[in-house]
């Protein structure tokens, strides 16, 4: 009996047109692998975002990278964007592997994703300079508080107070991924909860159209060693205490701007030609003023609530890519003629040292 | 019982002093000029055609500490350091009276005539210079004197020498970059010493310098880190990144400098090579890591600290199998006392570096030509092996000045390995797997983000994966994997630069060494030659070993294995590889911040044998 109704449902679902996108591919084909974190993790969620966001921006997979360091969140690139180029580096340094790759094809997207320990503990060096150097990255942090792949240990991100089974209690307080992101002048800042999908994907796709680096900042539960309700990165403190900024929406440049009726609202132009659409629901905030942004940041670590949405943005900085004014053709694509100098070129400098 | 007579050891005395053969040392204190007045010296002997060699011995310092610069003149060519001193200028109060210790009985002492000094020796002859006066004479603005006051020993040196002013006034020229106005001051300081040497200074029949023809002609002077940066940029070179660290700096601000006039696209006017200071020497590796994942030629350089820092890299790019390229430019480590000297102390840690079952290549060059020539082929290696390539220079061949072949220009298409594109995988159906050996040489086929193909994307980690880069914790997996490691490694070894071989007909005595001990070991040759004692030797340019290496011990009765560490490192990579040949290889091992002389190895050398007959 129940085999059939299987049956029914696959042939129904054949039967059915499959829905594709600008460039013609299902959604499936944005999968990656099975995950292997364990069962309900936040981690999972952001992953499907990831995939949702790339397929509904038609995203050419062979043109995006995947980057990550080590630990649970490192491993998620396996389990999207099965087309794209993955590298799970090493611990708190994907930040400079994923320098190399966009200096190497600056036309490349790329996608690196970290954890709180990977981030804001062993990483926190990394992490900085490459926000300060505006790598044009699109930096994912899966906040948990916790480590989880070497078994319940607390992270830098944890909660002052925090009780943890085989830790016992974290005395002390936390670094603040997007305050440590807008002191090293980040040029987009933003905080999201894995349990607020549209919230999220919105976000994904206004990163992807930044032109520098883009710090997302998600809040992302452990249900193994972190799920408490006291924890700050718990679903149940998330749920009870999430304040959303504004209500958001990303509008590709691919797609004329036809949005609800949005009272208040701001219209973000992004690099790319997209723009982002927010309905503000706190009035005060302005996401092109810094210190408005501290502010909030502040308040919600002061109110231990989980303030999300995109807290700071600036179209404006230059690129690291920018900066060094490479050639248009990625290095990786240029002939050897373009990569050497030329015979009088270094004659010129053999002159002098004759 | 027998009790073994020890004689002393035969001595042999460098050479007595001659002309155009002879060695200056220079006592200053750091931070004062000195640089500018001892690299013009150094170049007007130069451009005189005389065989020269400058060895800068700096403190860890920015202003103050004694440092000294050892010119050493040699008119049949031998440009190792020599280890007597005929005459010391003396221009640093704080050492002043060791310094005069070190000139050899008949030697001269040019001295500061301020310095608080004792003229007590009767074996040497002191000229005191007048620096102040003199300084003062010439009216120079204020914040100038401390510099040019520098000049006033070229100046006397060029009296009692007989140094071409013209060439120091070349010299001067090409040091400020043709600005006519600088040098015209230090000339005028150089003059003005001149003029007082000529009525103070006593010429000695010895210590004269005379044009010569032979051996500068066609040839440059230049340091090892300019040229391997200068082989990196025409070697296709896409990213430097780098931390500074003492004496590797001076190669990444080579690059920096010379980019904008090499690697600047005439079409677009656009960089086609990128520099960045990473904030540490982890993150500097690892763009490198990631850019030569991408495909593009990345390198890094820094010295023995850094390299400790870069292992779990070093780990990472071995079993992702990432082309990358470390130069080593190395001194003593860590950080705090010895900085600045010279050692060849990181051969075993680059050869190992890693977590277990890692072996690299590692290029050694011995002289500014080769370190310009590994500038490509590292790249060449790294991306034809797709491994982690190490090129190991060290402070004296990097940071000071060599008599070098100019660097030939080579137009040679660059070997970027095995890379599959979008056409490839359309011919071969998307069909290929990252890790399988399909030529039987070890070394996989790899396709870079961006290639256009649906079936181009892999997923790199560093241990854990079986042929098709899938997660795997298989042991038949891994083991696989290692077996197939080590046919790459057997596949570098047929493709790494071979020793460069000089024999000699009945000897029977081997030496073997690498990088920069090269001029000490050629000047020790030729003087245990002339004593009757002719040398094989075999100059190590790669790690790992060819069989080449094999035959010239066998060819040998002894080998003595010569390099400028004290744990004999090369020696014992060399008894590990050819265990029945351990007993053979005799370990002349010595560290003490300065580069070998051929009186060290003479000695070490004459003493074993004497040793071993008795």
């Amino acid at each position: 009996m129940s085999t059939r109704t299987r049956a029914d449902a696959a042939a129904r679902r054949a039967a059915r047109p499959a829905k594709t996108n600008r460039i013609g591919l299902e959604k499936t084909s944005y999968r990656g692998r099975p995950s292997t974190l364990c069962k309900g993790c936040g981690h999972d969620s952001v992953s499907q975002r990831i995939v949702n966001a790339a397929w509904e921006m038609g995203l050419d997979q062979t043109q995006v990278v995947k980057l990550s360091g080590i630990g649970c969140s490192s491993k998620t690139p396996a389990y999207y964007l099965g087309w794209s180029h993955g590298f799970n580096s090493l611990h708190g340094r994907m930040p400079s592997v994923a320098t190399g790759a966009i200096i190497a094809n600056a036309s490349l997207e790329v996608i690196g994703v970290s954890g709180d320990g990977d981030t804001a503990s062993i990483g926190i060096g990394q992490f900085k300079h490459a926000v300060r150097r505006n790598l044009p990255l699109i930096y994912i942090v899966e906040n948990n508080g916790v480590y989880g792949l070497t078994k319940g240990q607390f992270s830098a991100t944890a909660d002052e107070g925090q009780f943890l089974k085989y830790q016992g209690v974290n005395d002390l307080p936390p670094l603040d991924i997007c305050m440590e992101a807008l002191t090293a002048n980040a040029t987009f800042v933003a905080r999201s909860f894995a349990g607020d999908p549209k919230q999220l994907e919105a976000l994904l796709k206004a990163a992807i159209n930044h032109r520098g680096i883009a710090v997302l900042d998600i809040i992302s539960p452990c249900v193994t060693f972190n799920n408490h309700d006291t924890s700050t990165k718990s679903y149940g403190f998330g749920r009870a205490n999430e304040i959303r900024l504004h209500d958001l929406n990303f509008v590709p440049e691919f797609e004329e701007i036809e949005i609800e009726d949005y009272e208040d609202e701001l219209e973000v132009e992004l690099h790319d030609g997209g723009s982002i659409v927010l309905k503000k629901i706190d009035p005060d905030h302005d996401p092109k003023d810094r210190a408005a942004a501290y502010n909030v940041i502040q308040r919600s670590l002061d109110e231990q609530k989980l303030i999300t949405g995109l807290l700071y943005i600036n179209e404006a900085e230059p690129t690291l890519t920018e900066l060094l004014n490479l050639t248009d053709t990625p290095l990786t694509q240029l002939p050897d003629e373009k990569l050497r100098p030329s015979r009088e070129a270094l004659e010129g400098v053999m002159a002098t040292l004759a | 019982m027998s009790v073994a007579v020890r004689e002393a050891p035969v001595v042999v005395p460098d050479a007595p002093a001659a002309v155009n053969d002879f060695a200056i040392n220079v006592a200053t204190a750091n931070g004062s000029g000195s640089q500018t007045s001892n690299g013009v010296l150094l170049r007007a002997l130069f451009k005189m055609g005389i065989p020269i060699n400058g060895k800068n011995l700096f403190p860890s310092n920015i202003q103050g500490l004694p440092t000294w610069y050892i010119i050493r003149l040699s008119k049949d060519g031998f440009l190792a350091r020599r280890e007597m001193t005929d005459i010391q200028v003396c221009m640093n109060g704080r050492t002043v009276a060791e310094d005069m210790e070190r000139a050899v009985p008949g030697g001269i002492v040019i001295y500061d005539d301020s310095l608080p000094v004792a003229n007590s020796r009767k074996d040497v002859t002191y000229y005191g210079m007048p620096v102040k006066d003199l300084v003062k004479e010439a009216g120079l603005p204020h914040a100038l004197r401390d510099y040019v006051a520098n000049m006033v020993y070229v100046g006397v040196l060029a009296e009692l020498l007989g140094i071409e002013p013209e060439e120091i006034e070349a010299a001067l020229l090409h040091h400020f970059e043709g600005k006519e106005k600088a040098a015209g001051l230090n000339m005028q300081m150089v003059e003005r010493a001149m003029d007082w040497a000529s009525g103070h200074v006593v010429q000695h029949e010895g210590y004269r310098v005379e044009r010569m023809t032979g051996f500068n002609e066609g040839k440059i002077l230049v340091d090892g880190n300019t040229a391997g940066a200068l082989g990196a940029l025409a070697g296709g070179l896409s990213l430097a990144s780098w931390y500074p660290i003492t004496p590797s700096s001076s190669l990444a601000e080579s690059i920096e400098k010379y980019a904008p006039a090499l690697r600047t696209d005439p079409d677009t006017d656009k960089a086609t090579v990128a520099v960045i200071q990473a904030e540490d020497e982890l993150a500097a590796i690892g763009m490198v890591v990631g850019a030569g994942w991408t495909g593009a030629r990345a390198m890094t350089c820094t010295s023995g600290p850094g390299i400790s820092l870069m292992s779990e890299f070093a780990g990472l790019a071995y079993f992702a199998e990432v082309p990358a390229v470390i130069w080593d430019i190395q001194r003593m480590g860590p950080s705090t006392g010895l900085p600045t000297r010279t050692s060849q102390g990181d051969i075993l840690a680059s050869y190992y570096l890693g977590h277990g079952d890692t072996r690299h290549v590692v290029l050694f060059p011995a002289n500014p030509a080769e370190c310009f020539e590994f500038g490509r082929i590292a790249f060449d290696l790294a991306e034809e092996l797709q491994t982690l390539v190490f090129v190991l220079s060290d402070l004296d061949l990097g940071m000071n000045m060599h008599i070098s072949e100019p660097f030939e220009y080579s137009d040679a298409p660059f070997k970027r390995g095995k890379v599959l594109s979008a056409e490839d995988l359309e011919e071969r159906q998307g069909s290929w797997a990252r890790y399988m050996d399909v030529d039987g040489d070890g070394v996989a086929y790899r396709t870079l983000p961006g290639t256009r193909h649906n079936m181009a994307a892999y997923f790199t980690r560093g241990t854990g994966h079986n042929e098709y880069g899938y997660y795997s914790e298989r042991p038949d997996d891994w083991e696989q994997n290692l077996e197939r490691l080590k046919r790459k490694f057997e596949t570098a070894r047929r493709m790494a630069p071979g020793p460069v071989l000089d024999e000699v007909d009945g000897a029977d005595v081997g030496i073997i060494s690498l990088g920069s001990n090269h001029d000490g070991v050629e000047e020790a040759r030729a003087r245990l030659a002339a004593t009757g004692l002719p040398t094989n030797y075999l100059r190590l340019r790669a790690l790992p070993i060819d069989d080449s290496v094999r035959s010239f011990i066998d060819r040998n009765a002894t080998v003595f294995v010569i390099e400028a560490n004290s744990d004999g490192q090369l020696h014992s990579i060399l008894t590990t590889e050819e265990p029945a040949q351990a007993l053979k290889l005799v370990s002349m091992a010595k560290c003490d911040g300065l580069p070998l002389s051929a009186r060290y190895i003479v000695e070490q050398i004459q003493q074993a044998l004497e040793e071993e007959l008795i």
